[in-house]
């Protein structure tokens, strides 16, 4: 229950990229959200539209594109998506899996009207 | 007037990233062990350091820093017990960041052993955010079920231990230490877990010698 704060956060990006940019406004932004980061993206997409009244961003379209958790394992070299929360190797079933992806919050692209 | 796409790729957790590894890196240079508290409310938090501060008395000094959205029970408990304690009220946040322990950090003691932190009582966001901690103790009590870490799997996958508490009542209830035990391995390996009961004070010397072992570890690293 943290969206609103992290939402906050996303428009100090936006404000700093656009003002780099030179740009009058942002008109679309890309979050990257892992589904085991703890956030739900109905609930950023709620905090945004919310947030972006009487900002640079008032009109911009929020994408949440979701990441799946990716495992990469040390045993065997391999790496695979999971759906579950069984954390272990597809592959080999070693337990000694490190996540590469799937716990993320990141801004990944912005596009800017100037 | 002209469009473009700008890749930016920023993280929106770094902030809270950086102030961690502050954190981190001062209390590893003092010599002190961080251990952060995540678990549901009521799940015994407090109830467990309690009982952490009779088994360290007069052996380790310990402080601890709490998280709650409102009162200061919670460290009026721990200074009950001679401990020195700091209460962030975070005024309806559901977890504590690292900039609210970075403030408090200056007037933490230097001579200290076990820094302590009590997160707020939340099982889902106070697993995103790193405080500096060296080790991260996740608490299941049995009341609240053995299905509970498939359910809220953030939090069993950042601990590096694993509390189940209230034991005492394992008697009155369906409660399956070993199930709850196999379902937080199988989010992660590795993870130590602990039975205990606070009240009575079954399974806390096993946990307090998990504890310095992990501080006679950082230091042994920081020699």
């Amino acid at each position: 229950m943290h969206e609103l704060s992290l939402i906050a956060s996303v428009f100090d990006v936006l404000e700093e990229e656009a003002r780099k940019h030179g740009a009058r406004r942002v008109t679309a932004v890309v979050l990257k959200v892992g589904v085991m980061s703890g956030v739900v993206p109905d609930l950023l997409e709620s905090a945004f539209e919310t947030y972006k009244k009487e900002t640079i961003a008032d009109t911009a379209r929020l994408e949440i594109v979701l990441v799946p958790v990716r495992l990469r394992c040390p045993d065997c070299g391999g790496e695979a998506v999971r759906e579950d929360t069984d954390f272990s190797c597809a592959g080999c079933g070693s337990r000694r899996v490190e996540i590469v992806e799937g716990r993320e919050i990141v801004v990944e692209r912005i596009e800017l009207e100037t | 007037m002209t469009t473009k796409t700008i890749t930016v790729v920023r993280d929106l957790l770094a902030t809270n990233k950086q102030a961690a590894a502050a954190i981190r890196a001062e209390l590893r240079a003092r010599g002190i062990l961080c251990v952060n508290l995540l678990s549901s409310p009521g799940s015994g938090k407090t109830t467990l350091l309690e009982a952490l501060a009779e088994r360290f008395r007069g052996r380790f000094r310990m402080a601890v820093i709490e998280g709650d959205i409102e009162t200061e029970r919670d460290a009026e408990r721990i200074r009950a017990k001679g401990v020195p304690a700091w209460q962030i009220t975070t005024g309806g946040a559901c977890h504590l960041e690292a900039r609210m322990i970075g403030k408090v950090l200056g007037g933490v003691p230097g001579d200290i052993d076990l820094l302590f932190i009590e997160n707020v009582g939340n099982l889902v966001c106070p697993a995103s955010y790193d405080l500096g901690e060296d080790l991260r103790l996740v608490l299941l009590s049995s009341p609240e079920g053995d299905d509970k870490p498939a359910k809220y799997p953030q939090a069993f996958l950042s601990a590096d231990a694993l509390v189940l508490t209230k034991a005492d009542l394992l008697p009155y209830l369906p409660f399956d230490p070993a199930r709850a035990a196999a379902e937080a391995l199988s989010i992660k390996s590795g993870l130590k877990v602990f039975t205990v009961s606070a009240l009575r004070g079954d399974g806390v010397d096993a946990l307090a010698d998990y504890i310095v072992g992990a501080l006679e570890r950082l230091r042994s690293a920081r020699a």
